[in-house]
């Protein structure tokens, strides 16, 4: 990926920001998701939540199903790889997919590596829990990071933790000398010359967008407010009782996410959220966002 | 002077950032109320589709009785909402310029690119144009001006007081396009 390649990449990146995209398994629901405002879909076979119970390797999705949504709308369409799995992204690439995620959902293919995706055209977004292993997906050559969350509970928390320990650690970096960055870098596992130029902005080199657990128009909007860029809804839109519902109340409340009133109006009578699942509930080995290294 | 920068969904962060570095004031649309006291509009890039889902009938009204007397500059998904028609699919516009558009004419993402072209208001110098997943302006009215071609394609237009761009002058690093605008701007005031 050379320099140009990196413009058009960040920059749909930016295209895609204040908007919402949502998990679809077929092309009824891509135009259900499509019809509602979404930005963009991400098209796999099962929801993370479905993913979750049924257990067994997730792989990336069936390329003719993929193709089919492709067909059913006009906005960007997602598809997942698993991490590390570069042939699955090529795959996905010669497909012409408009972003290819590559994601803890599904079963890791690599113990260490992840893909190096400055070998690739298209555009990658990675999961993130904290700034290095953010910076290490963008130094990897990904054009947007999002929260890993834990994905398929319908639970914030994880989201929430993982976007403000990202936002933390991005603010921390601006107080620091110059003679603290080198050491900063070595703790955080990142590249010096990304973390000078935090020290400066203040803010990721790509966009920050938060996924992972969220279930309601007013989890999106807490997001927003903590300073996500766009938010990534998986099983919350097409497991709660009335997804068309749903998910036009996501993206209203990720437009006027500062505004009480309107987040209050687009939650009114929408129906039941998905079922959920508490972080207790979870054992550490099922928790999907220890995946990525 | 105030510049308003829809910003129901996309790119309109960057805009704000090219306006503050010609200490300009911006701000952000998302209400029709947020129309008063400003001297133009920015629709920037995003998902033409999401913003018109986003903007109901009422906010639709007000821009386009804002756009009566006041310039508007779409931007790629921008200029899909200001065309006079949409093709591929059809949908809804604000119709301010007499032009018909074709969303995602180029392809996928990996049909994005970006191309050297030469303006006539920059005195014929060429500037980079950045390309994402763009529309092609299909056809102009007679009385619509083209501002730039790139392989006989036609990448920028003005109508009157009216501007609209396939390609995304803010992100690139140069404010020639946003200077353009303003002039524009001033000139309807």
């Amino acid at each position: 990926m050379n320099e140009n390649q990196s413009k058009l990449n960040i920059g749909l990146s930016r295209m895609l920001c204040g908007g919402v995209i949502m998990d679809v398994t077929n092309k009824d629901q891509a135009k259900i998701a499509e019809d509602a405002g979404a930005c963009s879909v991400m098209a796999l076979e099962k929801i993370p939540s479905d993913i979750r119970r049924d257990g067994g390797v997730a792989r990336m999705s069936d390329p003719q199903m993929i193709l089919e949504i492709k067909e059913a709308v006009s906005i960007p369409v997602m598809a997942k790889v698993r991490i590390g799995h570069f042939v699955e992204a090529q795959i996905l690439q010669e497909l012409g997919i408009d972003f290819i995620d590559e994601s803890e959902v599904l079963t890791p293919a690599d113990e260490s590596h992840h893909i190096n995706k400055r070998e690739f055209k298209s555009p990658f977004v990675c999961g993130a829990t904290n700034l290095g292993e953010a910076l290490r997906r963008i130094s990897e050559g990904a054009s947007m990071i999002r929260t890993k969350g834990e994905a398929g509970t319908g639970n914030i928390i994880e989201g929430v933790r993982h976007l403000r320990t990202i936002i933390r650690e991005l603010k921390m970096l601006t107080l620091l000398d110059e003679c603290e960055l080198y050491a900063e870098a070595k703790r955080l596992q990142a590249s010096v010359e990304l973390i000078k130029e935090i020290a400066i902005t203040g803010k990721l080199p790509v966009p920050n967008f938060a996924a992972g657990g969220v279930a309601t128009p007013a989890d999106a909007g807490m997001l927003m407010q903590l300073g996500a860029e766009s938010v990534f809804v998986g099983s919350g839109i097409f497991n709660s009782s009335n997804p068309s519902k749903f998910a036009k109340a996501i993206v209203e409340a990720t437009t006027y996410y500062k505004d009480p009133n309107k987040l209050m109006e687009v939650s009114r009578k929408i129906g039941m959220p998905m079922p959920s699942l508490s972080m207790e509930s979870l054992s550490e080995r099922d928790k999907l966002q220890h995946r990525g290294w | 002077m105030i510049i308003g920068i829809l910003a129901l969904q996309g790119g309109f962060e960057l805009h704000e950032h090219k306006l503050s570095e010609l200490r300009v004031e911006s701000r952000r649309i998302i209400y029709p109320k947020d129309l008063n006291n400003v001297q133009g509009l920015i629709i920037p890039g995003g998902e033409s589709s999401t913003m018109l889902k986003i903007c109901n009938e009422l906010f639709f009204d007000d821009l386009k009785n804002f756009a009566k007397l006041h310039t508007v500059w779409g931007i790629c998904a921008g200029a899909i909402l200001i065309a006079g028609k949409v093709e591929n699919p059809n949908q809804k516009s604000l119709e301010l310029i007499d032009f018909s558009i074709q969303r995602n004419a180029y392809g996928n993402q990996n049909d994005s690119f970006i191309a050297e072209i030469k303006f006539g208001f920059l005195n014929d110098s060429l500037r980079e144009c950045i390309f994402i997943r763009a529309p092609k302006i299909a056809s102009i009215g007679p009385s619509v001006q083209s501002l730039a071609t790139h392989n006989e394609e036609i990448v920028m237009i003005e109508q009157t007081r009216h501007l609209a761009s396939t390609f995304h002058p803010e992100l690139s690093d140069n404010l020639d396009f946003h200077e353009y605008f303003l002039k524009k701007v001033k000139n309807a005031v």
